[in-house]
């Protein structure tokens, strides 16, 4: 491969099994897939865990990389919060997730690292995710009084509203979006899927996808295609 | 007006006030709107307003195909427009699991190389600008210029060049290309020198940038710092060296470092930096290969035109790839690059099928934005604009 091939995989096996020895009752699964460590933890158990993987020194992982959400509305514990980490000493990368419920704050990670702070502002804004004891929780990237939040899978594409300049009032003012055509969602996962058959086509005429390509599940019809 | 960290015990009550910078300031590089609290002329905190250019990248991604969405990544970054399409590619090719044949490796460091040229150079022209000087402006933008001929030969487009794909690049170079980078490379090094004759010992240059927005390397860290920002500080990080991807390992290339964590010295950097670029951009024009410049699995890149009038198989393949997209199998990935403002990201989630789940970039610019209060606190307001410029902001990819 082209990517990572400066990466030992011996050493991110011994990585995995010293995080797992030594913190065996913070982690709730140890992950290793693509030659990235995931480790999936507890909120409760966050701040103890980041601080061991700071300031051990196998680990050192000092700086934080990334922080983001990931909506799965099926779950239960609909969030995924992703935290990415960097050990500049040893060369490597961790991946960190806790899981929320959507009414569930999590715990804030600025007083561990301090510039989580905007990251934590982006993934409220983006997904509503509370974190307690965050010094500053604005929106960030959005408008100054924007609604909703936009990276849930249940946020429309085209959004709820739209800005125009009001003359009476000398102003912006948001209203409710008016498409001339409605946006469309290409949702279906083969064009020949969605037509459902619309010529009256005999079946073996209209099923030439069944090749290495198809998703091994059969699409269920009509369900958006959403998986 | 320039030195930094002057104590103002003489001001009176009644001088606090608070300031708003931008969001239309020439000097904000985009749209940054800064509050800025200020005790006379002194700055106390700096509070960035950001969001004014937010086009919902990410959201946009998750309803696009996987080639559908790489033009996007030219507009996060619109001044180093190929090493976003690089992540991108990187971060599908990690899931998908194909290779990239050598060919297309160089052309792709080469134009990554090219894309840090032209980003430094708009840098270097505008943070001077913002200082005060204004000829390196119009010095830098003339060679800019000829960089963007070279996006234009491979890709149609001055910028937005959409020409990395995941698997390889979207051409082949155009005939006599090589040659005409060669050349321009023999010239950029004279060019280079040229800058620094107009800036490194100029007294008004260093007034304006020596000791200010000074970050220790541990501040680097802890604000969470990539490229230069975190190599003026001297620590020598670089993705291309310590995480190398594509046929960096084989080049023969230095990482500049700074001394003192200022402006000037990350100014120091980013000048060796092009130097170091011309370096290897001149390794991979005498090293190009031969071959082909996508991988040869038709899943997911397009097959050959004339395949296409005599074989069905690549006419499915084409049509598939076109309107379907590809199928990136499920799982999640991070993948980085040394973009030239630092450490750009992708980590994607896919469960599968021609759309990605979730997109997240990680900018560089971000972090570093962040920072901001911290460098310029206790600075006067005339050095605001010079960390603002020093950091190399672009609003493209902090406001995704």
């Amino acid at each position: 491969m082209h990517i990572d091939k400066y990466l030992d995989a011996d050493k991110l096996i011994k990585l995995k099994a010293h995080i797992a020895a030594e913190q065996k009752d913070l982690i709730r699964e140890v992950k290793l897939k693509h030659r990235e460590l995931t480790i999936v933890t507890r909120p409760k158990d966050l701040h103890s865990l980041l601080k061991f993987l700071r300031d051990d020194r196998e680990c050192q992982f000092k700086m934080l990389i990334d922080i983001c959400g990931v909506d799965f509305p099926e779950r239960n514990e609909r969030f995924e919060i992703v935290y990415h980490f960097l050990s500049l000493a040893h060369n490597l990368r961790i991946r960190v997730k806790i899981l929320a419920a959507e009414e569930q704050s999590v715990p804030s990670i600025v007083d561990v690292f301090s510039n989580a702070n905007w990251y934590e502002r982006e993934t409220y804004d983006m997904f509503g995710i509370i974190f307690e004891n965050h010094p500053d929780l604005r929106r960030i990237l959005t408008d100054y009084d924007f609604e909703g939040f936009p990276l849930r899978k249940d946020f429309p594409v085209e959004g709820n509203v739209e800005m125009f300049y009001d003359e009476e009032l000398q102003r912006c003012v948001y209203r409710p979006i008016k498409l001339a055509q409605p946006y469309r969602h290409f949702e279906w996962e083969s064009p020949w899927k969605a037509m459902d058959n619309p010529y009256g086509l005999a079946d073996e005429d209209n099923s030439f996808d069944d090749g290495e390509f198809s998703d091994p599940q059969p699409l269920a019809k009509a369900s958006g295609g959403d998986e | 007006m320039v030195s930094a960290n002057r104590t103002t015990q003489e001001v009176t009550v009644g001088e606090n006030f608070t300031l708003n910078f931008g969001p239309q300031h020439p000097a904000a590089h985009g749209v940054l709107r800064l509050v800025l609290e200020m005790e006379g002329e002194t700055i106390t905190r700096a509070d960035p307003h950001i969001g004014l250019l937010h086009r919902g990248t990410e959201k946009l991604l998750e309803n696009r195909s996987y080639i559908q969405g790489l033009p996007y990544f030219d507009r996060l970054d619109y001044v180093s427009m190929m090493c976003q399409e690089h992540v991108w590619c990187l971060a599908t090719e990690k899931l998908l699991g194909v290779d990239v044949p050598r060919r297309a490796q160089f052309i792709r460091v080469m134009y990554s190389e090219l894309t840090r040229l032209m980003n430094h150079l708009l840098w270097l022209g505008t943070h001077a600008l913002d200082v005060g000087a204004m000829s390196v402006f119009l010095y830098a933008f003339k060679h800019r210029e000829t960089l963007m001929d070279f996006y234009e030969e491979v890709s149609g487009a001055r910028m937005h060049a959409n020409y990395f794909r995941p698997g390889g690049v979207s051409r082949d170079l155009p005939e006599g290309l090589l040659e005409k980078i060669a050349a321009f490379n023999i010239e950029m090094v004279a060019h280079i020198d040229e800058f620094e004759a107009l800036l490194t010992e100029n007294r008004i240059w260093k007034q304006r940038t020596v000791d200010v927005g000074v970050l220790t390397p541990e501040d680097a860290i802890e604000m969470g710092c990539t490229g230069p920002m975190l190599r003026g500080s001297g620590l020598s990080w670089d993705l291309r060296k310590s995480q190398p991807y594509e046929v960096y390992d084989e080049m023969d290339f230095d990482v500049p470092v700074g001394k003192n964590g200022d402006s000037y010295s990350r100014y120091l950097v980013r000048i060796e930096e092009m130097r170091q670029s011309l370096r290897i951009i001149e390794q991979c024009i005498e090293k190009m290969p031969k071959g082909a410049i996508k991988t040869q699995n038709f899943k997911v890149s397009p097959p050959p035109r004339n395949d296409m009038k005599n074989s069905m198989e690549a006419l499915i393949h084409h049509f598939k790839y076109f309107t379907e997209g590809f199928h990136v199998p499920a799982g999640e990935c991070y993948a980085a690059v040394e973009a030239p403002k630092g450490e750009m990201g992708v980590y994607l989630v896919s469960k599968g099928g021609p759309r990605p789940y979730r997109v997240k970039i990680r900018a560089p610019g971000f972090a570093h934005l962040q920072g901001l209060d911290r460098m310029v606190r206790g600075h006067m307001i005339a050095d605001v604009v010079t960390v603002i410029g020093t950091q190399d902001i672009v609003f493209g990819e902090i406001d995704r």
